[in-house]
């Protein structure tokens, strides 16, 4: 079995960011990195469906300039076997439509039985690309997946929903998933196999030989939202918190008389 | 400019986000006309062609047959803009119909200045103009972000459509929501612990300063995914909906999922450390400090008046 599992490397969200020159997209600089956090989630379902076939090799693929190797090297400690990186220093600025089609055109010859991707990235956000895979290559696809069992070809997956609802989808592969967080668990890699994910192949790939396509937007801005203000903000001392904070309950809630 | 509007039907029911579509045409002063699959004895009230398939037949899930029908539509309609929510359907079935489209897809769109789509960016810190290169463009809209001045009104024209497509997924019913447990709903106050509370340990912390308060303690998603709380304290889109008189945020980045499900509350204090956290920008009071030092300093404060 053949598995297939798409990872992008994001800054942490609690970054403080700025716009980078350009006035397009955020500044890199200073800022931390890690896997996109639906992709963790994605990584660790390829990992269990390979324990459980037993016969299954697992590929990471990710996008980037040389920093996401090593988020890839999370992935190939983390479990899977082989990892293809797409070598492109502008990829932050590539929308998903062409993201979607450098990943289906890498997959079309590789007859992939499953892949997985995040539901959508931390930062841009759109919630398109892995659909979008799926679509190009024609094959089946469930987004937003929080639960996945496998058995003999047939997937069941349940689609999460708004207000707590399910939705309980059937497919039989090949077939993409979207990773929605909460789907599992996601390991953490073990030092035996960070060591191990060092010989693990990690082959290189100029992303001019996977693109084919235009975009199909274009970023005009980037900025930050207007503050609407009208909140208090309290910095300081704990101690002075607590009683402003006691102060202000009292004088605009009437939780506290 | 045309739209086609691309309405919601989920578990029986007509959903209130339809009209927010609708908010959305009148907004930017286009044309609309609709599209839905649903029931015939629960139709929007919406004034203008109704492009109408049974759901009975069609059924709330099926990706393959909805895009077929709606591929129809638009080359009957020939809208610039193909208009989603940017829900469980929405973001499912907007990419394969821009894919069949060969259209862009904006996500998430909170606005629409001088001919740019606004979308948030980075859990909603940053916000990006975005413009599409295609004649036609598929946008999604996020919940709550276009509202109606008034009541919805109108009768739609209906037009029924039929496919033979057939699904390549099957979808077998939907699995009940978790019943019992609290119901966030009424409680009068409400504080809630966000991934900012680092370990499953200070849960207590936060269901204590509920109790001194005389109020029920929730989470956000990352508390309940990490299983540091029970789905049902769960608030924001895929858990509960909440209005107290007064919410307590701690640790909670303000991420919109949550937002969506709080946004009612009368009164919101945020505690976190990062003071560009988005929770800043619905919060009365944002206190930015460590909660592991503030939450109990509060809890012994209030336990003492």
């Amino acid at each position: 079995m053949k598995i297939l599992v798409c990872v992008k490397q994001v800054p942490d969200m609690e970054s403080k960011f700025r716009v980078n020159d350009g006035g397009k997209w955020y500044d890199e600089a200073d800022l931390a990195l890690r896997m996109n956090e639906y992709d963790e989630y994605a990584v660790e379902q390829a990992v269990q469906l390979k324990e459980q076939v037993g016969e299954a090799d697992v590929t990471i693929l990710s996008i980037g300039s040389d920093r996401v190797k090593e988020t890839m090297k999370k992935a190939l400690a983390m479990g899977c076997d082989r990892g293809v990186h797409v070598v492109d220093d502008t990829s932050y600025a590539k929308d998903p439509f062409e993201i979607a089609s450098i990943i289906a055109a890498f997959a079309k010859d590789h007859s992939f039985d499953m892949i997985f991707t995040g539901m959508q990235s931390q930062d841009r956000g759109s919630a398109q690309v892995g659909v979008l895979v799926a679509e190009i290559l024609g094959m089946s696809s469930i987004s937003t997946i929080v639960e996945f069992t496998f058995d003999n070809g047939q997937v069941t997956a349940r689609r999460e929903l708004e207000g707590g609802l399910k939705a309980i989808v059937k497919a039989k592969a090949p077939a993409l998933m979207t990773c929605q967080l909460g789907l599992n668990t996601p390991r953490y890699p073990t030092l035996p196999n960070i060591m191990k994910a060092k010989k693990k192949e990690l082959l290189s790939v100029e992303v001019a030989t996977l693109l084919q396509v235009d975009a199909v937007q274009e970023t005009t801005r980037m900025y930050f939202p207007e503050k609407k203000g009208g909140g208090i903000v309290l910095e300081g001392d704990v101690g002075n918190m607590v009683n402003e904070i006691i102060n202000i309950l009292k004088d605009k809630t009437g939780v506290l008389t | 400019m045309k739209t086609l509007l691309v309405g919601e039907y989920r578990d029986g029911k007509l959903l209130g986000s339809t009209y927010e579509l609708v908010a959305f045409a009148e907004k930017i002063g286009a044309d609309s006309a609709m599209f839905l699959v649903g029931r015939e004895s629960d139709l929007p009230q919406y004034n203008g062609i109704l492009y109408f398939a049974d759901i009975l037949k069609y059924s709330e899930f099926n990706p393959t047959a909805h895009k077929q029908m709606l591929l129809e539509v638009v080359a009957k309609e020939q809208p610039e803009m193909i208009v989603f929510s940017h829900s469980s359907y929405g973001w499912d079935l907007a990419p394969r119909l821009a894919l069949a489209l060969k259209a862009a897809q904006v996500s998430e769109v909170i606005d629409f200045v001088d001919g740019n789509l606004v979308v948030p960016t980075c859990n909603s810190k940053l916000r990006r103009d975005v413009k599409s290169k295609t004649a036609q463009t598929v946008v999604t809209l996020q919940g709550g972000a276009f509202g109606l001045s008034g009541e919805p009104s109108g009768a739609p024209t209906l037009v029924k459509i039929e496919t033979d497509a057939t699904a390549q997924v099957e979808f077998a019913g939907y699995e009940a929501v978790e019943k019992g447990g609290v119901d966030l709903s009424k409680a009068e106050i409400i504080v809630s612990a966000g991934r900012g509370i680092g370990k499953p340990e200070n849960i207590e912390m936060i269901a204590n300063l509920a109790q001194a308060l005389g109020g029920e303690y929730g989470a956000s998603r990352p508390v309940v995914d990490a299983e540091w709380t029970e789905h049902n304290r769960q608030v924001g889109t895929t858990g509960q909906t909440v209005s107290p008189k007064l919410y307590i945020a701690c640790g909670i980045s303000g991420a919109i999922q949550h937002l969506v499900g709080m946004k009612k509350s009368e009164f919101v204090v945020a505690i976190n450390t990062d003071r560009d956290a988005p929770i800043g920008e619905i919060a009365d009071i944002l206190a930015v400090a460590d909660l592991k030092e503030l939450v109990p300093a509060l809890t012994e404060k209030i336990k003492s008046l």
